[in-house]
């Protein structure tokens, strides 16, 4: 295929996400990172158009700590995705939502409702009731949920144009635990945006999950606790990159047998006990 | 009049919540309040009396994943 094929077939895999077109499949969080500069780079070397933020107190001591971040993460130029994290029943997470529109000015919201603190599991009842009233209330819910089949049916009922079910804990880093349910959710699903939101750690999760279809990857601490936040927000660019076009491109399946890619067809007799 | 904000009890003689956020020097910041677990938006701070008891948060943006 010449390059301006290549280049026309790209421009028509375009991620959509609540009627909006995404440049960038990798979607970064703004935490946990060595210093502001080195999230700005990192963010540069993402590609990423969508960031996710949060809300917190906001303290007397140092008023205004909040807007300065604000006014920093909105040169980065990128659309805001707000989460609800630390959330762990429907009516914190309604109210952080609300909170969240007004403050960041968007109707999207990363709803998280947690279960456990050990795990961080999403407590998944509480989240589908937040979804169903958030989602009445005009927002578009993008829901951190688990990889089951049935929740993902409720919050799509709900109003969900999006799923954003788990790799592993939040922060464990420990990639794809359960390849299988999240295959089944991409055949169930085929025409649902679905995204893999925590648990990632490695770019070849990353790549893992785009090659069986995902339609992006919600990373944070595996760009920013890396050694080298900016070389590994690069590296996980180029995997999603990598094993979105390997989707596409059709993977061949796995079999049992070898069989030589080098033709049979022609090869000398040079060993005459072979013959027999 | 006693109340919390974000956790901390604080003795003030605000009258409504616009008025509060003032006193605490929150009136130039990017900020979203809550009373009593219930979100109260900008436009409403002034209508919205303080009580003895009242639990108020006032957010704002931070770094999320």
């Amino acid at each position: 295929m010449s390059s301006r094929a290549n280049g026309a077939e790209e421009a028509k895999d375009v991620l959509t996400l609540y009627g909006e077109p995404v440049s960038s499949r990798l979607l970064l969080g703004t935490s946990l990172y060595p210093s502001p500069e080195i999230m700005r780079r990192s963010v540069e070397a993402s590609g990423a158009n969508i960031l996710t933020v949060s809300l917190r107190r906001e303290s007397s001591r140092d008023a205004g700590a909040g807007s300065r971040f604000w006014d920093m993460v909105k040169g980065f130029g990128a659309r805001i995705l707000p989460n609800t994290a630390g959330c762990h029943t429907p009516r914190e997470a309604i109210t952080t939502a609300q909170m969240a529109r007004e403050v960041f000015e968007t109707n999207w919201v990363k709803l998280e409702v947690i279960a456990n603190d050990d795990t961080l599991q999403p407590e998944v009842f509480g989240l589908a009731e937040a979804a169903e009233v958030l989602c009445r209330d005009g927002f578009q819910v993008f829901p951190y949920c688990t990889e089951d089949l049935s929740v993902a049916e409720r919050l799509l009922r709900a109003g969900c144009q999006v799923l954003m079910p788990w790799a592993a804990p939040i922060g464990t880093g420990r990639g794809l635990m359960n390849p299988y349910a999240l295959r089944s959710l991409r055949a169930y699903f085929p025409d649902t945006p679905l995204i893999v939101d925590a648990g990632i750690g490695a770019p070849s999760h990353a790549a893992e999950a785009m090659e069986i279809g995902f339609d992006g990857i919600l990373l944070n601490t595996a760009v920013a606790k890396a050694h080298d936040s900016v070389a590994m927000a690069a590296a996980f660019a180029k995997a999603i990159e990598a094993g979105r076009l390997a989707y596409r491109a059709g993977i061949m399946p796995p079999r049992d047998m070898a069989s030589p890619s080098t033709p049979v067809a022609g090869l000398a007799f040079l060993d005459a006990s072979r013959a027999s | 009049m006693k109340i919390t904000v974000n956790g901390e009890t604080r003795i003030t003689e605000a009258k409504c919540l616009e008025e509060l956020c003032h006193e605490l020097g929150f009136a130039d910041v990017k900020i979203a309040t809550a009373r009593n677990g219930d979100f109260v938006p900008a436009k409403s701070r002034a209508a919205v009396p303080l009580a003895d008891g009242d639990a108020i948060e006032v957010l704002s943006p931070r770094q999320g994943g």
